[in-house]
């Protein structure tokens, strides 16, 4: 039999608001342990939540970038469930009247796009973190992280395999970095993704049994985990088994799911509607001014850049990938690089330099008009493509200009036909053999001639005047 | 013979004071020693800030000396309910699982008290976490009546009331989640308000059941209450709940007049569940309306009966989470057997949390269990909106709704803390209002022919608390009948 998955994520993203969702504390949650708290994200007695307005408008910022409705009124709920890690053993959420709704991402798919819908996405606060020491048998509480702002964001299920999964993280990552709402840093938790995973066959309407995988760190983890269970979940049910619905924990040392005793064991968590809080009421004019502060989204910025600067499709889809490489990228066109270069320049040899170094773009040292400058040194012939691929690693390592590298190590080619065409006599008199067999029509001789002229030039001949000359010479010896 | 300084009224304190007539410190020490003296007996009192009371006092009065303005409740002894967060002393709710509890921070009130010149005495008794009508179910001592020491002082602001009656304060904080103001203030012989739900913000009042709970002050009579609510209401930004409305001088609606007002009295709070001599009060008290030349109305609250179900389930529900914070983690009793997480919670909740306490968080979580939600909880949402369109339709008629604060006047101790549900019927006119969100006021209105207090209850608009203090104020200047000083020494 052949089977389809069918898996639908839930994502919980960390919001960028300074202060925490409930009360004025710093959101800053590397400080020093319970430095970030306050009698409020402490669930002390007598205590009241106050809804952040920045949490608000960013999260309508992004139910508008996924295409969602915006609720003009939606409510917040307690969510009631007891564990340590819960300030007041009860978590603010929304139930059945969440801000988002009804909206959908475009993911690309080897440059076909699909469509995966969009549930909803609502406001809800984070929880402190429990930290166990074996040594002392204790258990700690760290609540710099109890009431910092989250937006829940839930799929459909309409992703249909560890691909598409991977591939509907970036776009959600991409639109998240875009708006400027999340770090999206996985490692540390300011995005987190689970998925409910069920396979059927093919044709088959009804879904199967759906198990639930948490606590993966990364977005490959979250590709093999999805892999690990729909192979799972197969095997079982060829086997004779049935699936049982779980959650599942990834463990990536072993690369496998394992069963996940849930700290909140009770299922009902006995929501009902926040008395402390008022209904969120976002009107028309709101929404309204939230759209229009909305920058360029990624989709948008792809295809207006693809048909501006001409660039390929996977070229567009590349360097508008991250909204700072397409920055800079249109900074180095802006000063007058050519379009095509500067986006292999940028692709090729910058990206290699960074990833190398771990940096991201926007700590580079080589500024947009350096890498233009660059570009323009080897259209005017004052350099090749082997000296500046030197000449930029020089850059990135010390922020130098170009022109100013260029000066202090004479990097400047030899266009002087003259002194190359001495350097030409010397190297054809010292390699006869070569020369002998040149003649005798072995034509890809000719490469090891040009390699030999470069090399006494310390690869600084002008490659176009070399290969000239080099062949004016060798056929003027023959006659 | 001059009146005692613990007699004197808020309005009295406070103009003394600012004159340099009297000092702050003279004034607290009056109390002080009026509570030395009488609380051995009517055990209002749980804690005593004699220390900070007089720092406070003696800073008011160096502010009078330097001339610069005290405040407009400058020396005006003030006592605290049990569970409203002070930094001073411990903030218990009357509980075994607080009893040792001290508040980080001050609630915005005690913050607006204490920039208005008000001096802190101390804390007073209450019910375990408010839940009660008779402040029998506090851990911490029986408070009594000072009208009949075998009997109840009311609740759960009992110590509230008590402290009023005594003359041991001028002002004592109450909070109001079904009566928990208006029915002590009637079973001691005192004035307290409920103000409309969002007048007074409820930063720092360990809550109950959060859209119930409000803040009111107890006092000797109407004026003082009009004082005091000119400090205590106003936004907070730190409660989202509160109302963002300006606040009026409440002593200028005091006219002395109750002309034109028409006034609402339901068909529902005048049936056989009213004791007869209360009932001959609340007419009485009618009549002396009637002859200011306010024009009665009848009215009909036709929900009046689901009330007390509306309520059980709603504040159960509410105070199932709120309740849920008292887990031993952070702060609070923590039983020290427990071995495991599960353990803590169990074992701390089960023996720290008394039978009412334990009771009505059952109750709550039971209602808001999947299968019953929507049975109990959104129905009872549902009759709420009802209770509250019941008033809606009789102030189209009238001006503020009056009836019995309570259906009878205080009983004796254990009378009543053997059956709940007797208890609770305690309260069947006060839910109401709170369920309503809207004010409520309670003035004293005779004895009975045992010497105990009833309660006349005035019932307005959201935000008529002008039209409440009026209405009571003429009422207590015209009706001739003061308590005069209840029987303790
Ligand atoms: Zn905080």
């Amino acid at each position: 039999m052949e089977f389809e998955a069918v898996v639908g994520m839930e994502v919980h993203v960390e919001i960028n608001s300074k202060s925490k969702v409930f009360c004025g504390c710093s959101a800053d949650f590397h400080a020093g342990p319970n430095t970030n708290v306050c009698p409020v994200c402490l669930g002390m007695p007598g205590v009241l939540p106050v809804l952040n307005v920045d949490m608000v408008n960013k999260s309508v910022a992004v139910g508008l970038a996924l295409n969602c409705a915006i609720s003009r009124w939606s409510k917040l709920d307690r969510k009631n469930y007891f564990y340590p890690d819960m300030a007041k053993n009860y978590q603010i959420s929304q139930y059945d009247l969440p801000l988002c709704q009804n909206g959908w991402i475009e993911i690309d798919l080897d440059g076909q796009t699909k469509r995966i819908g969009i549930t909803r996405a609502h406001i809800e606060e984070d929880t402190a973190r429990n930290t166990h020491t074996i040594a002392g048998n204790q258990s700690g509480v760290d609540f710099n992280r109890s009431g910092v702002a989250l937006l829940e964001i839930v799929t459909e299920p309409d992703i249909r395999s560890a691909k598409e999964a991977f591939a509907y993280l970036t776009a959600l990552k991409q639109l998240l970095q875009y708006l400027d709402v999340s770090d999206c840093n996985m490692e540390e938790g300011s995005l987190r993704a689970e998925a409910n995973i069920s396979v059927r066959p093919v044709g088959q309407e009804q879904f199967g049994t759906k198990t639930e995988v948490k606590n993966v760190a990364s977005f490959s983890g979250v590709f093999k985990a999805i892999e690990f269970e729909i192979a799972r979940h197969i095997k079982l049910i060829n086997s004779g088994g049935k699936v049982v619905q779980e959650t599942r924990g990834w463990d990536a040392d072993r690369g496998i799911t394992v069963p996940q005793r849930l700290k909140e064991s009770a299922h009902d968590y006995r929501y009902f509607p926040e008395p402390d809080l008022v209904p969120i009421v976002v009107d028309e004019a709101w929404e309204q001014r939230i759209r229009e502060s909305l920058p360029e989204l990624p989709a948008a910025r792809r295809s207006r850049m693809g048909t501006q600067y001409g660039l390929s499709a996977y070229d567009a889809n590349v360097i508008t990938l991250s909204q700072d490489t397409a920055n800079y990228y249109e900074r180095v066109v802006a000063v007058g690089a050519d379009a095509k270069k500067a986006a292999n320049w940028l692709m090729g040899e910058l990206q290699a330099l960074l990833s190398a170094a771990k940096q991201e773009i926007t700590d580079c040292r080589v500024t947009p008009a350096d890498l233009a400058a660059l570009i323009g040194l080897i259209d005017s012939g004052a350099i090749n493509g082997k000296m500046a691929k030197d000449i930029i690693a020089e850059m990135f390592e010390t922020g130098k200009a170009p022109q100013d590298i260029v000066k202090e190590q004479g990097l400047s080619q030899i266009t002087d036909t003259g002194a190359i065409e001495d350097i030409i006599r010397k190297v054809l008199a010292d390699n006869p053999a070569q020369v002998g067999q040149f003649r005798s029509g072995k034509e890809q001789v000719f490469g090891f001639l040009v390699g030999q002229v470069m090399r006494a030039t310390q690869g600084k001949a002008n490659p176009a005047l070399l290969n000239d000359l080099l062949r004016r010479e060798l056929s003027r010896q023959e006659n | 013979m001059t009146t005692p300084l613990y007699k004197k009224t808020v309005r009295e304190i406070r103009d003394a004071v600012r004159s340099g007539a009297l000092t702050a410190v003279e004034v607290t020490e009056a109390h002080l020693a009026r509570i030395a003296d009488v609380d051995p007996k009517v055990d209002a009192f749980t804690q005593i800030w004699t220390d900070e009371a007089l720092a406070q006092a003696a800073a008011v009065d160096a502010k009078v000396k330097q001339g610069i303005d005290p405040g407009p409740l400058a020396g005006v002894p003030v006592g605290v309910k049990e569970l409203i967060c002070t930094r001073t002393g411990k903030t218990t709710c009357a509980s075994k699982i607080l009893e040792n509890f001290r508040s980080p921070y001050d609630a915005t009130i005690i913050q607006k008290l204490d920039a208005a010149g008000a001096v802190f005495l101390g804390k007073v008794n209450m019910d375990e976490f408010a839940m009660g009508s008779s402040t029998e179910r506090s851990t911490i001592k029986t408070t009594k009546n000072p009208w009949n020491l075998k009997c109840v002082p009311g609740g759960s602001s009992g110590g509230s009331a008590a402290a009023i009656s005594a003359d041991e304060c001028a002002i004592a904080l109450g909070s109001d989640t079904g009566g928990s103001i208006r029915q002590p203030a009637a079973l001691c012989g005192c004035v307290g308000i409920k103000p409309t739900y969002g007048r007074v913000s409820r930063f720092g009042l360990v809550a109950f059941a959060s859209s119930l709970d409000q803040i009111g002050p107890l006092t000797k009579n109407v004026e003082d209450a009009a004082l005091s609510l000119n400090t205590l209401c106003g936004r907070d930004p730190r409660d989202a709940t509160s109302a963002d409305l300006p606040v009026p001088d409440f002593t200028k609606a005091l006219t002395g007049d109750v002309k034109g007002l028409r006034i609402g009295l339901p068909k529902e709070y005048f049936t056989e569940a009213l004791n007869a001599e209360m009932r001959e009060k609340v007419e009485a008290a009618v009549d002396v309306f009637k002859s200011g030349g306010a024009e009665i109305v009848p009215v009909s609250l036709p929900h009046t009966d689901y009330a007390i179900a509306t309520y059980y389930i709603i504040c159960t529900a509410e105070a199932s989470a709120n309740l849920a914070r008292f887990d031993g983690v952070r702060y609070g009793y923590r039983n020290p057997a427990a071995k495991t997480v599960e353990e803590m919670y169990v074992l701390s909740k089960s023996e720290a949390f008394g039978p009412e306490v334990r009771r009505r968080i059952m109750l709550g979580t039971y209602v808001l269990s999947s299968g019953y939600y929507d049975a109990y909880y959104l129905k009872a949402q549902k009759v709420r909106r009802l209770i509250k369109k019941d008033f809606d339709d009789a102030f189209e008629k009238c001006d503020f709704v009056m009836g019995p604060t309570s259906p009878i006047p205080t009983f004796e101790f254990g009378a009543k803390t053997e059956n709940p549900l007797e208890m609770y019927l305690a309260d069947i006119y006060t839910i109401s209002v709170n369920l309503a969100t809207l004010p409520g006021i309670s003035i004293p209105c005779g004895l009975t022919a045992s010497g105990l207090p009833a309660g006349l209850q005035l019932i307005g608009r959201p935000f008529g608390e002008e039209t409440l203090l009026r209405a009571a104020h003429c009422y207590e200047q015209t009706s001739g009948t003061t308590l005069g000083d209840p029987p303790i020494a």
